[in-house]
């Protein structure tokens, strides 16, 4: 990076640690970006005049003289429509042999949004995957993450419902992703034909993990030019979500903070919640949904991250392999869309709601009878009848693998309710029975 | 003369400021950034040092910036005009701040200036005040908004003058008092009062008894919270405490209600946004909004300003309980709260407790919840502050600190149980777990009795314990199997189904069943009891599933339908039918 002829150049620095290094230094901003012998960084503390700064590569091989240069700005990203199309790195520099872009410079974390200029989201997402806009329904504005083990296809899940939802943009930001994972999102967005209407920014596992830190300010400050100065509908994925907050735990031990539950920093709730909130719907048709993914460790959602991500974000979609058929499906128990009130029975029909619990009501059964059945006691015909039922519901309904339209989906369930159940046990409002039901009398 | 300093060290919201004189504990100070203050509270001094929170991103600010003291804590402007609105942790009018962002050192004032108020006096020249003494009172919304002698004033005075009935504004002097030495203070329809200090305006403070109805059937009728009292919700997410507590919030039979959204989702403030000005309040037919006060501080607004805003809205609530009002606080969530605190104990480098949240998070949250209560006021009036905060419990674990320091507290406690919520069995409330410590209040009791019904007190015990024996044999079923089982276990359990899904149940989402009148939770409980009293005959077990399904069946179509309408009446009808078809001995 050229200097300037303003520009100070420091060359003593006082400590280094793995992730951070200290100087003297007067004038400097907080949070304000800076170069160490070219490496970027960023002012985390200031103590009188001796400031701390983060470096996002890491401080191997840093010597005490390095130079160091103060840039007098927060972190920027420059803005404009020539990101469309385009792949970036952390910093935002492209990665696709492209030429770099020209824009706005535009600094990361804007403030939030004043919650009484929001508007209460009622855009309905289609992803035509029933285990969400049947059980779950997404809605535009939203920020919901997907639940899932390491193991699990969660990014073949989310590439499937980022292309099928009708968004004018779409905004990958990858932390820590396999070099494999990013040639599937590179190659899966070329092969679609959309990718002039596709940005990422991607830090893959071979670069430095502290990077990641700056992945989703960078995705937000993009998806906010789009949604607010081109009044867009942008869809932001982020993943992996579990990668960022490791990423914060390394810097927070770095500075001798005190951690809390799972070594996570006591900020773990507000630093999360900083990115899931830029989630909006603005009144003039612009929109940011985020649809993010949370890896757990085997299935623990009580864990720190996923934990105060699920008090964050509206909802959680949850991706397990069901056993009895041998597919994965978005679990009905442990999946919630909060928004999907907003929309259910008022954008799609009016049996949505009371179909969706009773479906769900049911399969619940089937799990009962299933316990029964493993520790050897008799089925009731009732029992039988629900676990035929579970195993039709978890093939045409809850699996990834379907592709269908909303009302289909309710005609589905109700085909199912008719093979296995009487009124009575299906329980719906006898108007809808009468409507929808047809069963044979 | 006012303190001023300089910043000499930042680490994210602290701020560390060199000081030239006098700094106080919790004093507020602005941090002149160019052209934008910046409002900061001091948390800690030492050494010529003020440690400031500050309620804004601290980006790009330098050491050496001029800091300015002003001499006072963090203060809420108490006046007519505060109803309907929607504050920010430190009471800004957000629906005056330009702009779809909120910017850094954008500050809007809590109340109209130029508003004028229908003032009408309430006292007399010559009359013995004190703090909190009703001088006059002006029309705010539908209700009488008094205009007190300000809280801070000590002491008696007497009224020297009044003002005529007519129009001012909160900055007009509507009445000069004398003290004891003839000293004049005039005095406005708008005070200034910090909101960590509770406003003790009042008499006395007796137990609270009056029954205050929510509308929810599992609180009403099975842990009943009165005016005054406190409750708490804790819950994983997905458990619904949200939807609980904003069911609540629109049903609660209370004179106003503050809501305070505390480090939560934006979204769900916009909802309340939303739907409080569409939405009718039940027992007057105003609109919701006409009652309710919102403090938003959202989960991605700054922290301190998230400690402030409870403070805020307490302070609100105290300010028109000493009007003669019965207030709902309802704060969502006091966990974000406690997490606040966590955050800057950790950043002044506090030796932790717990979970690494401070040693006296205890002791904060039990003097918070001590600010609720019903009050006699000086002029024989009454008043009260009901408190209901919800718990978000890290990871779902009730054992975490918050809830237990919570739990020492509050008065009633009602608990969401995954279990319930993963089986959609919502308000997940877990109605044997949950507690409410007035049942055993006899001045409750008393008034229970008199309110509803002499033996009100001994149904919800004989409802619980059918609850109880329903889930034992549940527990029975399970290990031994159905047929394991004697046949009348099955009953037993499916007894308490009936209650599960008639009472504990309720649909938040129906426009009939949302909200429950304490006469049809009388009518629905005494017709439920009377099934679960009767005895039914069964060849085997296998017939009792189907039958109790069918009474639910038609007992749900009762909660959906008008009370004592039409169809409700059908469905009674034919409730008794299927009755009469196996019931061996009626009561």
């Amino acid at each position: 990076m050229a200097s300037t002829a303003f520009q100070k150049i420091y060359t003593k620095l006082t400590q280094i640690t793995k992730a951070t290094c200290s100087l003297h230094a007067t004038q400097v901003g907080y949070e304000e970006m800076a170069t160490v012998n070219g490496r970027m960084a960023q002012v985390i503390k200031i103590q009188g005049d001796l400031v701390t700064l983060q470096v996002f590569s890491g401080t191997e091989g840093l010597p005490t003289n390095a130079e160091v240069v103060f840039l007098g700005h927060a972190p920027q990203l420059l803005v404009g429509d020539e990101l469309n199309g385009r792949f970036f790195n952390a910093l935002g520099n492209p990665i696709d042999g492209g030429p770099p872009v020209a824009g706005k410079a535009t600094e990361l974390g804007s403030p939030s949004v004043n919650p009484v200029k929001r508007k209460q989201p009622s855009e309905l997402i289609a992803t035509g995957i029933a285990g969400i806009d049947l059980n779950n329904t997404l809605v535009t504005g939203q920020k919901i993450p997907f639940f899932a083990d390491p193991d699990q296809p969660f990014n073949q899940v989310m590439a499937i419902v980022a292309l099928r939802a009708k968004a004018d943009k779409i905004i990958l930001g990858g932390m820590g992703l396999t070099n494999d994972d990013y040639l599937f999102f590179r190659n899966i967005f070329e092969n679609a034909g959309s990718a002039s209407h596709i940005i990422s920014f991607v830090n893959t596992n071979e670069d430095p993990p502290l990077e990641r830190l700056l992945v989703p300010d960078m995705t937000l400050t993009a998806a906010e030019y789009f949604a607010v100065e081109k009044h867009q509908k942008v869809l932001v994925l982020l993943t992996d979500m579990t990668l960022y907050a490791e990423a914060l735990s390394i810097v927070s031990n770095r500075m001798d903070q005190i951690p809390s539950k799972d070594s996570m920093p006591g900020s773990l709730y507000s630093d999360l919640a900083r990115i899931y909130e830029k989630a909006v719907q603005f009144p003039d048709g612009g929109s940011i949904t985020i649809i993010a993914v949370t890896t757990l460790s085997g299935g623990d959602i009580t864990h720190a991250i996923p934990d105060n991500t699920g008090y964050i974000t509206e909802g959680q979609l949850f991706i397990r392999k069901d056993t009895d058929i041998g597919k994965v499906i978005i679990d009905p128990f442990r999946s919630l869309s909060r928004l999907k009130q907003l929309v259910i029975g008022k954008k799609t029909r009016e049996d949505h709601p009371q179909v969706m619990n009773a479906a769900v009501r049911l399969f619940a059964d089937a799990m009962n009878a299933k316990t029964k059945l493993e520790n050897g006691f008799d089925l009731t015909d009732y029992d039988q009848r629900t676990l035929q039922y579970a195993k039709e519901y978890s093939n045409r309904l809850l699996t990834i693998d379907v592709t269908l339209d909303t009302d289909s989906m309710l005609d589905t369930a109700w085909e199912l309710f008719r093979k296995y159940f009487s009124v009575n046990e299906v329980a719906i409002k006898t108007e809808f029975v009468e409507k929808y039901g047809m069963w044979e009398t | 003369m006012s303190t001023t300093g300089n910043v000499s060290g930042i680490i994210s919201n602290l701020v560390i400021v060199a000081v030239d004189g006098v700094v106080a504990q919790n004093e507020i100070c602005y941090i002149l950034k160019d052209e934008v203050k910046l409002m900061a509270e001091v948390i800690r001094i030492g050494k010529e040092l003020a440690y400031v929170q500050v309620f804004e991103s601290t980006r790009g600010l330098k050491p050496g910036m001029p800091v300015e003291f002003t001499g006072h804590m963090l203060e809420a402007t108490l006046g007519p005009g505060l109803l309907s609105k929607n504050f920010d942790g430190l009471q800004n009018d957000l629906d005056k701040m330009t702009g779809i962002f909120l910017k850094k050192g954008d500050y809007a004032p809590a109340l109209e200036d130029n508003k004028l108020w229908n003032f009408k006096p309430l006292a007399h020249p010559g009359d013995l005040v004190t703090a909190g003494s009703w001088l006059g009172e002006v029309q705010e919304n539908w209700m009488p908004h008094k205009i007190m002698v300000p809280f801070k004033m000590t002491g008696t005075y007497t009224v020297k003058e009044i003002a005529q009935p007519g129009e001012y504004t909160i900055n007009d002097t509507i009445s000069i008092l004398t003290n004891s030495s003839a000293h004049e203070i005039p005095v406005k329809m708008v005070q200034k009062w910090p909101v960590k200090i509770p406003i003790k305006a009042y008499k006395n403070k007796p137990r609270p008894y009056e029954f205050m109805e929510t509308g929810v059937r599992v609180i009403d009728s099975l842990n009943p919270i009165v005016r005054g009292g406190t409750g708490f919700i804790p819950g994983a997410f997905g458990t619904g405490k949200t939807v609980l507590e904003h069911a609540i919030s629109k049903q609660a039979d209370a004179d106003i209600i503050v809501v305070s959204a505390c480090g939560e989702r934006a979204n769900e403030v916009v909802e309340l946004f939303a739907e409080f000005p569409r939405l009718d309040d039940p027992r007057t037919g105003r609109k919701l909004l006409e009652r309710t006060t919102i403090v938003a501080n959202t989960s991605n607004m700054p922290v301190a300003a998230r400690e402030a805003s409870i403070y805020t809205a307490m302070t609100l609530a105290e300010y028109y309980r000493s009007m003669g009002m019965k207030i709902l606080l309802l704060a969502d969530s006091t966990s974000r709260w406690a997490q606040a605190l966590r955050e800057m104990s950790n950043r002044m480098e506090e030796l932790p407790g717990p979970d690494a949240f401070p040693m006296d998070l205890q002791a904060t949250i039990s003097n918070f919840y001590a600010r609720a209560g019903f009050v006699h006021l000086n002029n024989g009036q009454t008043g009260s502050v009901t408190f209901i905060g919800t718990v978000s419990p890290a990871g779902g674990n009730l054992k975490e600190p918050v809830t237990e320091a919570t739990k020492k507290t509050a008065r009633c406690f009602y608990a969401l149980s995954q279990a319930r919520a993963d089986s959609k069995r919502y308000p997940a409330i877990d109605a044997l777990e949950s507690y409410s410590k007035y049942l055993e209040y006899p001045e409750f009791q008393e008034y229970i009795k008199k309110r509803l019904s002499e033996n009100w007190i001994n149904q919800i015990q004989e409802a619980k314990n059918i609850l109880q024996k329903g889930h034992e044999a549940y527990e029975q079923i399970n290990i031994l199997g159905d047929d394991g089982v004697p046949i009348d276990y099955h009953q037993i359990f499916w007894k308490s189904e009936v209650i599960d899904f008639i009472i504990l149940q309720q649909d938040a989402f129906d426009k009939v069943d949302a909200n429950t009148p304490i006469d049809r939770q009388q009518y629905m409980l005494e017709l439920v009891l009377n099934i679960c009293r009767t005895e039914f005959s069964f060849e085997g077990f296998e017939e009792i599933n189907p039958y109790f399904k069918r009474i639910i069946h038609v007992l749900k179509q009762m909660n959906y339908a008008g009370f004592k309408s039409e169809n409700f009446i059908a469905q009674e009808k034919e409730l008794a039918e299927i009755m009469a078809e196996r019931a061996i001995k009626p009561q």
